[in-house]
């Protein structure tokens, strides 16, 4: 396989702090969701189950925060659509720009705004934040790259951003 | 009447408090229910075949999402509901698989107040399988500085996880 060029393509380059996807969730926020979600790592929270306490707390009901990702996941299918919708659009646009095969998430922080709730309609947006020159790790060579997918709902409430530290890479073989 | 619960206050919490151990022993219905309920589809977290034969992984592995889910659950066991999170990280080191019993442990590394008057704590968190940290965890959780007090009823300024 050829060498990767030290040089990052122009183009990529460009697409660095810009919103590269803007996306409005496929379906509103719904309990079901929210109980299954629950239920399915036994959290017992009283938010999440009793009416009176999340009326007193949150003004209603309020989905777990960490449940965020799933809002903005597309459907695993739809009518009419062909191909397969990925859920971080730029990763890939990324690995194949850079022609480099493999990718990996290596750590994550996210940081919680406005309560999401029942109804909501969550829009993401997807930057890239910075590209690493190319490195070589133990997993082969590659680079480095941050993306942010900022949320919101449909009031224009910011609710919370996903940072993703991602490595694209070739084996070593 | 008031609604009834429960929740840990700032005053109540030190720096190097260690919270309870929680203890699961995971099975691939926790893998697989975990995966369904954050709306993860890859097959990884599902198809035993795929995950051996194309991800070269022993079984299917639990994803991230629904990692954090547990993390949430053990700190509101703590915490209880007026514990709202602000920020959580954290840096995958190796997998869950069905057969693991995992173990999550924390300890409070910090606890302050800020500007706006909104008490924090912050947690280094692990999960384990046997001895080995397969993730690790940070967590900034904002919780009651006084009787009655609600981190939830803070926005847009007020709030800065």
């Amino acid at each position: 396989m050829s060498e990767i060029p030290a040089e990052l393509p122009a183009e990529v380059q460009s697409w660095i702090g810009q919103v590269r996807y803007e996306e409005v969730a496929d379906f509103p926020v719904e309990r079901g969701y929210i109980f299954t979600s629950c239920s399915s790592v036994e959290n017992g929270n009283p938010l999440f189950w009793d009416d009176e306490v999340a009326a007193e707390l949150t003004d209603g009901p309020i989905a777990p925060p960490t449940l965020l990702s799933a809002w903005t996941r597309p459907h695993h299918w739809v009518p009419g659509r062909t191909e397969e919708l990925l859920a971080l659009p730029v990763h890939f646009d990324l690995k194949k720009q850079l022609d480099l095969p493999e990718g990996v998430a290596t750590d994550n922080e996210v940081t919680y705004g406005a309560p999401v709730r029942p109804g909501d309609i969550i829009t993401s947006r997807h930057i890239l934040r910075s590209i690493s020159d190319v490195k070589t790790t133990k997993l082969g060579e590659g680079r480095f790259w941050v993306i942010d997918v900022e949320c919101s709902n449909q009031r224009g409430e910011w609710v919370g951003t996903d940072t993703m530290n991602l490595f694209g890479y070739r084996r070593d073989d | 009447m008031a609604a009834s619960y429960e929740g840990l206050a700032i005053d109540q919490v030190k720096e190097g408090d260690e919270l309870p151990p929680l203890t699961v022993d995971v099975s691939a219905t926790t893998v697989i229910l975990g995966a369904m309920a954050t709306r993860d589809w890859r097959p990884m977290h599902h198809d035993r075949d795929f995950a051996i034969n194309r991800s070269g992984t022993r079984d299917i592995f639990m994803n991230t999402p629904n990692q954090a889910a547990w993390l949430e659950r053990y700190l509101s066991d703590w915490a209880g509901p007026t514990c709202r999170l602000g920020r959580f990280s954290f840096r995958m080191h190796d997998s869950v698989f069905p057969g693991d019993t995992m173990t999550i442990q924390g300890v409070v590394e910090k606890v302050e107040t800020d500007v706006l008057g909104c008490s924090w704590a912050r947690l280094a968190l692990t999960l384990k399988v046997k001895d080995k940290t397969m993730t690790s965890f940070s967590a900034r959780v904002a919780l009651p500085s006084k009787p009655r007090d609600n981190p939830w009823v803070r926005r847009g300024e007020d709030w800065r996880p």
